[in-house]
């Protein structure tokens, strides 16, 4: 793994990161994977909330809101 | 990849089962508007909330069925939507699934069109164009598709009603032609456990055939779905299975493979290939537009102003619009009542019918229908928000606050709402996946202050605290409100916590509601709301009469009828609250009916009109007790049509009645709180 990796949640408002690895536990990992969130999958940050959490990303086509909890399970590699 | 096999399905001219289905936001409900017009039929589907809409195609002299599956992006069972979809098709019940696939987002789309082909589902795939932006630089092969795919593909307009004929003709003949089986190779790695597994399977007579394909279980044993799981257990041999299953996952692990991540990454890949072959992908960045609008509604600073904006809006309009349509339901009621009190003796019925008509029936179902129009505008304005797409994003602003109540964002609008009425209210928490979430939404909503209770406490604070009316009327929403969210903390320490799930919320691209769906969904909404809770109001109806008029022949609702013999009674069960007497109580107990019925007993039994009505009360009230009689009309039970709603919701009578008793023992306990407290100062 190269520096250049990040938990999800902090990846910069209109960086695309790629999908480097899961933490979750197997349910929670799987519902992730199930969402588009495989390996080598191309995310985009998009929106974050007036609180700073939930944060919208991109995710095959689909603008979705994930928790920092559950983004922070989620590696990706800056491109 | 694919072959035929001898599983011919002939259904000859017999009846045809279509059904629909596609992830949320493809333009699916249009597609079932435009196929069944006004044909529908709204249900619920077994044992759970889920709406189940079904409809009928005329086509070609035959009846065709069609039935509408929930949106959702996966055949997982993490949601009941997700888990009604999967239990339909696994069950074999269609004979063709019409798959509505966003043609701007196939790489998403494709994901359950694949998930149902592997279930052995006979798809369809309606190719939809959603929007001008990207139909003009996407480009798809259709035939392609169709080819790698394996699928008839019908590209439709649904919005402009173009391809459904043709979608309509290729899911009839795909439902009376040979089924197809669908297969992914998965590797050498996960190819040799599921052959095991398959072969026990074929060899275990509970479970050979009884799903759509042995490899099928044999994938969902191997990804470890839970649904599954349970239904296998319960199979002699069943365990056996599982146990394979375990040390064909272990064994895997060993190797540094993790089965289920795989089989998903698989089928991912699977998606990316056949979409690379026959799509152009100029425009997959999203919607510009869309993106734009959000920027600015869920800004850091802005995106708060702009909610409380489009709240107040929905507030003002419900109310403006709803405000001369409750007069003319009311009236309505009112003159039939009026000419059936002439008519009905003229027909020689009993002056005991005659009551029981106009004074139980007329008179009890014009005050609780008087709410039918608050719930028109209500629906109408939660359905525009949720067809643009903006309800999404305030359960995604409101998310962080909401954490608090230790529930998630999607549970605001249930809380908002009910400042509006609490039947709209609880039927919007649908939309929460928990099931623990839902219940405790369900039962703290009813604290929240709707808007039928305002006219108790003008009455009241009018009469008894002319100076400072607007803090008093405001401290009880802010007690109401309070007491919703201590209700969620205390039952959410009584309600089983469930398995940490993954919170998600998808942001649909803004869009203009279309006129027509909206106008659809809000009959059907009304029309489910009368049809469910009926038998309830009827009863209490008729009960409220009984009371108010028996035995016959006295005064209504005075102190010698039923009513007032039962608030002699129990009345001095308010000697703590400090308003003991037996008018204030019949107030309380026509109060079921609705909330505002609370002052027009009040009228009646202190035989005062509108205006001598606060010097009437003067008389039994002080200031204080005042307040603790709008403390308890703010709590002690929900009016009838909300009771009836969280009966149907929550499907328990039980939860019915724990939240009734919950509800008079709080009020009670905080008037006398107020009462008592309030003395010693005072």
């Amino acid at each position: 793994m190269n520096a250049k990796t990040m938990p999800l949640n902090c990846l910069p408002l209109g960086r695309v990161g790629v999908v480097r690895e899961l933490l979750a536990g197997a349910e929670q990992q799987r519902r992730l994977l199930d969402l588009g969130l495989v390996k080598g999958t191309a995310v985009e940050a998009v929106l974050k909330s007036p609180a700073g959490d939930p944060k919208a990303f991109q995710i095959r086509g689909a603008l979705i809101a994930l928790r920092n909890g559950e983004a922070r399970q989620v590696l990706v590699g800056l491109q | 990849m694919l072959g035929r096999t001898n599983l011919e399905g002939d259904w000859g001219m017999g009846p045809i089962e279509l059904a629909l289905a596609g992830n949320p936001n493809t333009g699916k409900t249009c597609i079932f508007n435009n196929l069944t017009g006004a044909r529908q039929n709204v249900g619920n589907w077994p044992g759970v909330t889920v709406e189940k809409k079904e409809g009928t195609i005329p086509f070609q002299g035959r009846s065709v069925k069609l039935v509408d599956l929930p949106g959702a992006y996966s055949l997982s069972s993490f949601s009941e939507d997700e888990a009604v979809a999967r239990q339909y098709l696994v069950n074999n019940s269609a004979n063709a699934v019409i798959n509505v696939v966003d043609s701007c987002n196939l790489r998403r789309n494709l994901y359950l069109t694949l998930q149902m082909m592997e279930a052995g589902a006979n798809v369809v795939i309606a190719l939809n164009m959603m929007d001008e932006a990207c139909r003009s630089c996407i480009n798809i092969d259709v035939e392609k598709l169709a080819a790698l795919f394996g699928v008839p593909v019908v590209p439709t307009v649904a919005a402009k009603g173009q391809g459904m004929q043709e979608v309509v003709q290729a899911a009839v003949d795909r439902a009376t032609g040979p089924r197809r089986p669908f297969k992914i190779e998965y590797g050498p790695a996960l190819e040799k456990p599921l052959a095991e597994l398959e072969k026990s399977i074929r060899s275990t007579a509970g479970l050979d055939k009884k799903y759509p394909s042995n490899r099928w279980l044999a994938l969902k044993v191997l990804e470890e779905d839970e649904g599954v799981i349970e239904e296998v257990k319960e199979v002699a041999g069943g365990r056996a299975i599982l146990a394979r299953a375990e040390r064909a996952r272990a064994a895997l692990a060993q190797k540094g493979v993790k089965a289920d991540s795989v089989l998903i990454a698989k089928r991912y890949e699977y998606i990316d290939s056949l979409v690379a072959q026959c799509a152009s992908e100029a425009c997959s960045t999203g919607n510009v537009l869309s993106d734009k609008i959000d920027k600015v509604a869920t800004h850091r600073l802005f995106g708060i102003p702009v909610f409380f904006v489009v709240m107040w809006l929905l507030f003002e309009f419900t109310f403006r619009l709803s405000g001369p349509f409750i007069t003319l339901v009311e009236d309505g009621f009112s003159r039939l009542g009026a000419w059936l009190a002439i008519a009905l003796p003229g027909m020689n019925a009993s002056g005991l019918f005659t009551s029981f008509v106009v004074d139980g029936l007329v008179a009890g179902l014009g005050t609780v229908m008087g709410i039918v129009p608050v719930l028109v505008t209500l629906f109408l304005g939660i359905t525009l928000l949720e067809d643009s797409g903006y309800m999404a994003r305030i359960a995604y602003i409101m998310d962080k606050p909401m954490r608090v109540m230790g529930l998630n964002g999607k549970a605001f609008i249930p809380f908002l709402l009910g400042f509006g009425c609490n039947v709209p209210a609880i039927m919007s928490t649908r939309t929460l996946e928990s099931k623990r979430d839902r219940l405790l939404a369900i039962i703290a909503n009813p604290f929240i202050s709707c808007t039928a209770r305002l006219p108790v406490y003008i009455l009241f604070a009018s009469a008894f605290f002319p100076a400072q009316k607007m803090p008093v009327v405001m401290s009880l929403y802010f007690i109401g409100l309070a007491l919703a969210i201590i209700t969620v903390k205390v039952f959410s320490k009584v309600v089983p916590e469930e398995k940490d799930e993954v919170f998600l919320i998808e942001l649909p691209p803004y869009r203009l509601p279309a006129l027509k769906g909206v106008v659809t969904s809000l009959w059907e909404k009304i029309s489910d709301f009368l049809k469910r809770v009926s038998t309830v109001i009827l009863a209490a109806v008729i009960a409220v009469w009984a009371l108010s008029s028996l035995p016959y022949g006295v005064e209504y609702a005075s102190r010698e009828s039923l009513a007032g013999q039962v608030s002699s009674f129990i009345a001095p069960i308010f000697t703590w609250a400090g308003f003991a007497n037996w008018r204030a109580t019949v107030a309380l107990i026509f109060g079921v009916l609705a909330k505002e019925v609370v002052v027009s007993t009040l009228g009646v039994v202190y035989k005062a009109g509108e205006g001598g009505l606060g010097a009437a009360l003067a008389a039994d009230f002080t200031p204080l007790s005042a307040f603790s009689f709008m403390t308890m009309t703010l709590l002690y039970a929900p009016c009838i049509a909300t009771i009836a709603t969280i009966r149907s919701e929550t499907k328990s009578w039980k939860w019915t009645l724990i939240a009734l008793v919950y509800g008079f023992g709080v009020a009670w306990l905080l008037s006398v709180l107020v009462h008592q407290v309030g003395s010693i100062f005072s």
